[in-house]
Protein backbone atom coordinates (compact mmCIF):
# COMPACT_ATOMS: atom_id res chain seq x y z
CA UNK A 1 0.00 0.00 0.00
CA UNK A 2 2.95 2.61 0.89
CA UNK A 3 4.70 1.33 -2.03
CA UNK A 4 1.59 1.49 -4.11
CA UNK A 5 1.07 5.20 -2.80
CA UNK A 6 4.91 6.34 -3.56
CA UNK A 7 4.79 4.91 -7.21
CA UNK A 8 1.90 6.91 -7.72
CA UNK A 9 2.91 9.95 -6.15
CA UNK A 10 6.19 9.64 -8.18
CA UNK A 11 4.58 9.42 -11.61
CA UNK A 12 2.53 12.33 -10.61
CA UNK A 13 5.79 14.32 -9.88
CA UNK A 14 6.72 13.60 -13.50
CA UNK A 15 2.98 14.83 -14.54
CA UNK A 16 0.96 11.77 -14.88
CA UNK A 17 -2.28 13.17 -13.85
CA UNK A 18 -3.83 9.44 -14.34
CA UNK A 19 -1.91 8.65 -11.52
CA UNK A 20 -3.72 10.81 -9.25
CA UNK A 21 -6.60 9.73 -10.03
CA UNK A 22 -5.41 6.36 -8.03
CA UNK A 23 -4.56 8.41 -4.85
CA UNK A 24 -8.19 10.59 -4.88
CA UNK A 25 -10.18 6.81 -4.91
CA UNK A 26 -7.60 5.57 -2.25
CA UNK A 27 -8.49 8.74 0.13
CA UNK A 28 -11.66 10.45 -1.05
CA UNK A 29 -13.66 8.31 1.42
CA UNK A 30 -11.56 9.79 4.66
CA UNK A 31 -11.27 13.40 3.61
CA UNK A 32 -14.73 13.80 2.70
CA UNK A 33 -15.56 11.83 6.01
CA UNK A 34 -13.21 14.32 8.00
CA UNK A 35 -14.85 17.36 6.27
CA UNK A 36 -18.31 16.25 6.77
CA UNK A 37 -17.52 16.22 10.66
CA UNK A 38 -15.62 19.54 10.73
CA UNK A 39 -18.58 21.20 8.73
CA UNK A 40 -21.62 19.33 9.37
CA UNK A 41 -22.74 20.21 5.98
CA UNK A 42 -22.60 17.78 2.69
CA UNK A 43 -22.43 20.38 -0.03
CA UNK A 44 -19.48 22.19 2.12
CA UNK A 45 -17.55 18.71 3.24
CA UNK A 46 -17.92 18.33 -1.06
CA UNK A 47 -16.32 21.24 -2.08
CA UNK A 48 -13.53 20.72 1.05
CA UNK A 49 -12.51 17.72 0.10
CA UNK A 50 -12.76 18.79 -3.45
CA UNK A 51 -10.21 21.37 -3.28
CA UNK A 52 -8.46 19.76 -0.79
CA UNK A 53 -7.39 17.34 -3.20
CA UNK A 54 -6.73 20.13 -5.88
CA UNK A 55 -4.08 21.77 -3.68
CA UNK A 56 -2.43 18.60 -2.63
CA UNK A 57 -1.75 18.42 -6.52
CA UNK A 58 -0.65 21.41 -7.47
CA UNK A 59 1.75 21.32 -4.36
CA UNK A 60 2.93 18.10 -4.81
CA UNK A 61 6.51 19.01 -5.26
CA UNK A 62 6.51 20.63 -1.59
CA UNK A 63 5.49 16.69 -0.24
CA UNK A 64 8.08 15.50 1.98
CA UNK A 65 8.38 11.75 1.17
CA UNK A 66 9.48 11.48 5.40
CA UNK A 67 5.94 11.88 6.03
CA UNK A 68 2.32 9.71 5.76
CA UNK A 69 0.94 10.57 2.17
CA UNK A 70 -1.96 10.41 4.22
CA UNK A 71 -1.14 12.59 6.98
CA UNK A 72 -0.26 15.07 4.77
CA UNK A 73 -3.29 15.29 2.81
CA UNK A 74 -5.58 15.61 6.30
CA UNK A 75 -2.75 18.22 7.28
CA UNK A 76 -4.61 19.79 3.82
CA UNK A 77 -7.82 19.50 4.48
CA UNK A 78 -8.11 19.82 7.84
CA UNK A 79 -6.65 23.52 7.42
CA UNK A 80 -9.31 24.51 4.60
CA UNK A 81 -12.09 22.83 7.07
CA UNK A 82 -10.60 25.05 10.23
CA UNK A 83 -10.53 28.04 7.26
CA UNK A 84 -14.02 27.57 6.35
CA UNK A 85 -15.34 27.17 9.74
CA UNK A 86 -13.73 30.36 10.48
CA UNK A 87 -15.21 32.23 7.07
CA UNK A 88 -18.31 30.20 7.59
CA UNK A 89 -21.03 32.95 6.95
CA UNK A 90 -24.62 32.82 8.91
CA UNK A 91 -26.75 32.00 5.92
CA UNK A 92 -27.48 28.31 5.56
CA UNK A 93 -27.73 26.06 1.91
CA UNK A 94 -31.08 25.98 1.71
CA UNK A 95 -30.86 22.98 -0.57
CA UNK A 96 -29.25 21.13 2.35
CA UNK A 97 -30.80 17.58 3.73
CA UNK A 98 -31.09 17.78 7.26
CA UNK A 99 -28.06 15.90 8.58
CA UNK A 100 -28.30 12.58 9.55
CA UNK A 101 -31.23 11.59 7.03
CA UNK A 102 -30.00 10.34 3.81
CA UNK A 103 -27.06 9.06 2.50
CA UNK A 104 -25.99 7.23 5.85
CA UNK A 105 -24.54 4.10 6.34
CA UNK A 106 -25.95 2.72 9.72
CA UNK A 107 -23.65 1.30 11.47
CA UNK A 108 -23.18 -1.41 15.06
CA UNK A 109 -25.98 -0.43 16.78
CA UNK A 110 -28.42 -1.02 13.76
CA UNK A 111 -26.60 -3.70 11.83
CA UNK A 112 -29.36 -6.21 13.30
CA UNK A 113 -32.32 -6.35 10.42
CA UNK A 114 -34.85 -6.66 12.71
CA UNK A 115 -34.30 -2.99 14.12
CA UNK A 116 -37.50 -1.35 14.63
CA UNK A 117 -38.84 1.93 13.21
CA UNK A 118 -38.61 3.56 16.33
CA UNK A 119 -34.97 2.15 16.78
CA UNK A 120 -33.92 3.48 13.58
CA UNK A 121 -35.62 6.96 14.25
CA UNK A 122 -33.65 7.25 17.72
CA UNK A 123 -30.69 6.07 16.22
CA UNK A 124 -30.79 9.18 13.66
CA UNK A 125 -31.65 11.46 16.16
CA UNK A 126 -28.48 10.30 17.67
CA UNK A 127 -26.79 10.83 14.96
CA UNK A 128 -27.92 13.97 14.73
CA UNK A 129 -26.99 15.09 18.36
CA UNK A 130 -23.63 13.30 17.92
CA UNK A 131 -22.96 15.79 15.00
CA UNK A 132 -24.41 18.70 16.50
CA UNK A 133 -21.95 17.88 19.60
CA UNK A 134 -19.20 18.10 17.62
CA UNK A 135 -20.15 21.28 15.54
CA UNK A 136 -20.39 22.90 18.69
CA UNK A 137 -16.94 22.26 19.52
CA UNK A 138 -14.14 25.32 19.07
CA UNK A 139 -12.41 24.16 15.61
CA UNK A 140 -9.23 23.33 18.15
CA UNK A 141 -10.99 20.86 19.74
CA UNK A 142 -13.01 19.87 17.01
CA UNK A 143 -10.10 18.46 14.33
CA UNK A 144 -8.32 16.53 17.13
CA UNK A 145 -11.73 14.64 18.14
CA UNK A 146 -12.36 14.87 14.60
CA UNK A 147 -8.70 12.87 13.69
CA UNK A 148 -8.69 10.72 16.57
CA UNK A 149 -12.46 9.63 16.51
CA UNK A 150 -13.78 9.56 13.42
CA UNK A 151 -10.69 9.10 11.46
CA UNK A 152 -9.67 6.66 13.90
CA UNK A 153 -5.33 8.06 14.15
CA UNK A 154 -2.87 7.52 17.03
CA UNK A 155 -2.27 10.98 18.72
CA UNK A 156 1.69 10.63 17.10
CA UNK A 157 -0.38 11.14 14.16
CA UNK A 158 -2.61 14.34 14.54
CA UNK A 159 0.48 15.88 16.45
CA UNK A 160 2.70 15.13 13.30
CA UNK A 161 -0.77 16.70 11.35
CA UNK A 162 -1.61 19.21 12.98
CA UNK A 163 2.12 19.79 13.88
CA UNK A 164 1.54 20.02 17.41
CA UNK A 165 3.41 18.90 20.50
CA UNK A 166 1.76 15.59 21.60
CA UNK A 167 0.76 17.13 24.80
CA UNK A 168 -0.96 19.80 23.28
CA UNK A 169 -2.68 16.93 21.25
CA UNK A 170 -3.49 15.18 24.82
CA UNK A 171 -4.58 18.45 26.34
CA UNK A 172 -7.07 19.24 23.49
CA UNK A 173 -8.37 15.78 23.51
CA UNK A 174 -8.79 15.97 26.69
CA UNK A 175 -10.91 18.81 27.04
CA UNK A 176 -12.93 18.16 23.68
CA UNK A 177 -13.87 14.72 25.14
CA UNK A 178 -15.47 16.74 28.73
CA UNK A 179 -16.95 19.21 26.34
CA UNK A 180 -18.78 16.42 24.14
CA UNK A 181 -19.37 15.07 27.18
CA UNK A 182 -22.05 17.52 28.69
CA UNK A 183 -23.91 16.90 25.77
CA UNK A 184 -23.79 13.44 25.14
CA UNK A 185 -23.00 12.06 28.86
CA UNK A 186 -26.09 11.95 29.87
CA UNK A 187 -27.62 10.16 26.83
CA UNK B 1 -15.12 11.37 49.82
CA UNK B 2 -11.80 13.18 48.80
CA UNK B 3 -11.26 12.66 45.24
CA UNK B 4 -7.40 13.00 44.44
CA UNK B 5 -7.67 16.17 42.25
CA UNK B 6 -5.60 14.41 39.27
CA UNK B 7 -8.45 11.96 38.91
CA UNK B 8 -9.84 13.20 35.84
CA UNK B 9 -6.59 13.31 33.93
CA UNK B 10 -6.13 9.76 35.03
CA UNK B 11 -9.32 9.08 32.95
CA UNK B 12 -7.96 10.78 30.02
CA UNK B 13 -5.33 8.69 30.51
CA UNK B 14 -7.05 5.59 30.57
CA UNK B 15 -9.08 6.99 27.49
CA UNK B 16 -6.00 7.50 25.67
CA UNK B 17 -4.77 4.04 26.15
CA UNK B 18 -1.02 5.39 28.04
CA UNK B 19 -1.89 4.78 31.52
CA UNK B 20 0.69 3.87 33.85
CA UNK B 21 -0.08 0.33 35.58
CA UNK B 22 0.17 2.11 39.21
CA UNK B 23 -2.61 5.07 38.12
CA UNK B 24 -4.49 2.30 36.63
CA UNK B 25 -4.78 0.83 40.00
CA UNK B 26 -5.76 4.37 41.60
CA UNK B 27 -8.22 4.96 39.17
CA UNK B 28 -10.06 1.50 39.26
CA UNK B 29 -10.13 1.82 43.36
CA UNK B 30 -11.54 5.29 43.54
CA UNK B 31 -14.34 4.54 40.74
CA UNK B 32 -15.45 1.65 42.41
CA UNK B 33 -15.97 3.72 45.69
CA UNK B 34 -16.80 7.68 44.22
CA UNK B 35 -20.02 7.34 42.17
CA UNK B 36 -19.91 11.17 40.98
CA UNK B 37 -16.21 10.11 39.46
CA UNK B 38 -17.61 6.64 37.88
CA UNK B 39 -20.40 8.50 36.64
CA UNK B 40 -17.94 11.36 34.79
CA UNK B 41 -16.36 8.43 33.40
CA UNK B 42 -18.75 6.76 32.30
CA UNK B 43 -20.31 9.70 30.22
CA UNK B 44 -16.38 10.01 28.93
CA UNK B 45 -16.91 6.39 27.82
CA UNK B 46 -19.78 6.92 26.16
CA UNK B 47 -19.20 10.02 24.51
CA UNK B 48 -16.59 8.32 22.73
CA UNK B 49 -18.40 5.41 21.87
CA UNK B 50 -20.96 7.53 20.22
CA UNK B 51 -18.49 10.13 18.49
CA UNK B 52 -16.61 6.37 17.51
CA UNK B 53 -20.06 5.04 15.84
CA UNK B 54 -20.57 8.53 14.17
CA UNK B 55 -22.12 6.78 10.94
CA UNK B 56 -20.14 7.25 8.01
CA UNK B 57 -20.59 8.82 4.88
CA UNK B 58 -19.16 8.13 1.39
CA UNK B 59 -18.47 10.84 -1.05
CA UNK B 60 -20.78 10.92 -4.55
CA UNK B 61 -19.81 8.35 -7.32
CA UNK B 62 -18.26 11.04 -9.43
CA UNK B 63 -16.34 12.45 -6.79
CA UNK B 64 -12.96 11.56 -8.38
CA UNK B 65 -14.30 12.34 -11.39
CA UNK B 66 -14.82 15.70 -10.79
CA UNK B 67 -11.69 16.39 -8.58
CA UNK B 68 -9.57 15.10 -11.85
CA UNK B 69 -11.70 17.46 -13.91
CA UNK B 70 -10.45 20.66 -12.22
CA UNK B 71 -7.02 19.81 -11.97
CA UNK B 72 -4.82 22.02 -14.29
CA UNK B 73 -4.02 20.58 -17.76
CA UNK B 74 -1.12 18.60 -17.57
CA UNK B 75 1.91 19.59 -19.55
CA UNK B 76 1.72 17.82 -23.21
CA UNK B 77 5.10 15.89 -23.52
CA UNK B 78 3.16 13.72 -20.89
CA UNK B 79 0.06 13.11 -22.36
CA UNK B 80 1.55 12.37 -25.63
CA UNK B 81 4.10 10.05 -24.15
CA UNK B 82 1.08 8.17 -22.21
CA UNK B 83 -0.68 8.71 -25.71
CA UNK B 84 2.36 6.72 -27.44
CA UNK B 85 2.88 3.79 -24.84
CA UNK B 86 -0.74 3.02 -25.35
CA UNK B 87 -0.42 2.62 -29.17
CA UNK B 88 2.79 1.01 -29.46
CA UNK B 89 1.89 -0.38 -33.00
CA UNK B 90 0.76 3.25 -33.95
CA UNK B 91 3.85 4.63 -32.70
CA UNK B 92 6.29 2.58 -34.08
CA UNK B 93 4.52 2.74 -37.75
CA UNK B 94 4.16 6.64 -37.44
CA UNK B 95 7.87 6.62 -36.70
CA UNK B 96 8.86 4.59 -40.09
CA UNK B 97 7.11 6.95 -41.99
CA UNK B 98 8.04 10.01 -40.16
CA UNK B 99 11.97 8.75 -40.92
CA UNK B 100 11.34 7.55 -44.69
CA UNK B 101 9.42 10.65 -45.38
CA UNK B 102 12.31 12.73 -43.98
CA UNK B 103 14.95 10.66 -45.40
CA UNK B 104 13.17 11.33 -48.83
CA UNK B 105 12.97 14.83 -48.65
CA UNK B 106 16.60 15.19 -47.82
CA UNK B 107 17.31 13.46 -51.03
CA UNK B 108 15.02 15.23 -52.81
CA UNK B 109 16.67 18.93 -52.11
CA UNK B 110 20.02 17.33 -52.47
CA UNK B 111 19.99 16.06 -55.54
CA UNK B 112 20.00 18.68 -57.45
CA UNK B 113 22.68 18.02 -60.04
CA UNK B 114 22.49 16.49 -63.31
CA UNK B 115 22.87 12.27 -63.50
CA UNK B 116 21.93 9.60 -65.37
CA UNK B 117 22.15 5.79 -64.60
CA UNK B 118 23.15 5.04 -67.93
CA UNK B 119 25.89 5.89 -70.32
CA UNK B 120 26.94 3.15 -73.42
CA UNK B 121 24.99 3.62 -76.61
CA UNK B 122 24.18 7.43 -75.39
CA UNK B 123 24.77 10.58 -76.20
CA UNK B 124 24.61 13.42 -73.45
CA UNK B 125 24.54 17.15 -74.63
CA UNK B 126 24.09 19.38 -71.31
CA UNK B 127 21.44 18.26 -69.45
CA UNK B 128 19.51 16.56 -72.55
CA UNK B 129 20.20 12.38 -72.69
CA UNK B 130 20.22 11.31 -76.04
CA UNK B 131 19.31 8.00 -77.55
CA UNK B 132 20.45 8.07 -81.39
CA UNK B 133 18.26 6.34 -84.10
CA UNK B 134 18.96 2.81 -84.43
CA UNK B 135 20.95 2.91 -81.21
CA UNK B 136 19.49 0.16 -78.69
CA UNK B 137 19.85 0.38 -74.54
CA UNK B 138 19.87 -2.53 -72.84
CA UNK B 139 18.39 -1.60 -69.01
CA UNK B 140 16.63 1.20 -67.30
CA UNK B 141 17.77 4.15 -68.00
CA UNK B 142 17.20 6.90 -65.09
CA UNK B 143 17.80 10.87 -65.45
CA UNK B 144 17.82 12.99 -62.71
CA UNK B 145 17.41 16.92 -63.05
CA UNK B 146 17.69 16.28 -66.62
CA UNK B 147 15.78 15.59 -70.02
CA UNK B 148 15.65 13.05 -72.26
CA UNK B 149 15.42 12.60 -76.33
CA UNK B 150 14.50 9.08 -77.18
CA UNK B 151 15.14 8.02 -81.23
CA UNK B 152 16.12 4.76 -80.83
CA UNK B 153 15.20 1.64 -79.00
CA UNK B 154 15.31 1.32 -75.02
CA UNK B 155 14.80 -2.16 -73.67
CA UNK B 156 13.53 -1.22 -70.10
CA UNK B 157 12.45 1.36 -68.34
CA UNK B 158 12.71 4.84 -68.23
CA UNK B 159 12.59 7.69 -65.51
CA UNK B 160 12.76 10.89 -65.47
CA UNK B 161 13.38 13.11 -62.69
CA UNK B 162 13.09 16.79 -62.31
CA UNK B 163 12.70 16.95 -65.83
CA UNK B 164 11.27 16.19 -69.63
CA UNK B 165 11.01 12.91 -71.59
CA UNK B 166 10.55 13.41 -75.52
CA UNK B 167 9.34 10.24 -77.15
CA UNK B 168 10.39 10.08 -80.98
CA UNK B 169 8.18 8.69 -83.52
CA UNK B 170 10.16 6.42 -83.96
CA UNK B 171 11.72 5.80 -80.40
CA UNK B 172 10.69 2.79 -78.31
CA UNK B 173 10.56 2.17 -74.92
CA UNK B 174 9.81 -1.66 -73.77
CA UNK B 175 8.75 -0.99 -70.41
CA UNK B 176 7.55 1.65 -68.43
CA UNK B 177 8.04 5.72 -69.30
CA UNK B 178 8.17 7.57 -66.58
CA UNK B 179 8.31 11.27 -65.56
CA UNK B 180 8.72 12.77 -62.16
CA UNK B 181 8.42 16.11 -60.97
CA UNK B 182 6.54 16.21 -57.94
CA UNK B 183 7.73 15.55 -54.26
CA UNK B 184 4.96 13.06 -53.85
CA UNK B 185 5.82 11.64 -57.11
CA UNK B 186 9.01 11.49 -56.08
CA UNK B 187 8.02 9.38 -52.64
CA UNK B 188 6.10 7.08 -54.41
CA UNK B 189 8.28 6.52 -56.53
CA UNK B 190 11.13 5.35 -53.75
CA UNK B 191 7.97 4.02 -51.99
CA UNK B 192 7.39 1.54 -54.74
CA UNK B 193 11.40 0.95 -55.42
CA UNK B 194 11.77 0.10 -51.62
CA UNK B 195 9.03 -2.57 -51.89
CA UNK B 196 10.44 -3.92 -55.13
CA UNK B 197 13.77 -4.09 -53.17
CA UNK B 198 11.93 -5.84 -50.51
CA UNK B 199 10.36 -8.10 -52.59
CA UNK B 200 13.39 -9.02 -54.42
CA UNK B 201 15.18 -10.04 -51.23
CA UNK B 202 11.85 -12.48 -50.40
CA UNK B 203 12.36 -14.01 -54.00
Amino acid sequence: MEIFVKKRIKAIKKGDQNAYADIVDLYKDKIYRLCYRMLGNRHEAEDTAQEAFIRAYVNIHTYNPNMKFSSWLYRIATNLAIDKIRKKKPDAYLDEEISGTDGLTMYSQLSSSEASPEETLESLELQETVQKAIEKLPEKYRSVIVLRYIEDLSLQEISEILDLPLGTVKTRIHRGREALRKHLGHL
Amino acid sequence: MKCPHNIVNLMHDYLDGDIEPNDAKILREHLQQCSACADHFNGLKKTVAFIQHASHLIPPADFTARVMAKLPKEKKMIRMRRWLQNHPFITAASLFIILTIGSLFTTWNEQRQFSVSAHENVIIRGHTVIVPKGEVVKGDIVVRNGSIKIEGKVEGNVTVIHGEKYLASAGQVTGELEEINQVFEWIWYNIKERVKDVMEVFE
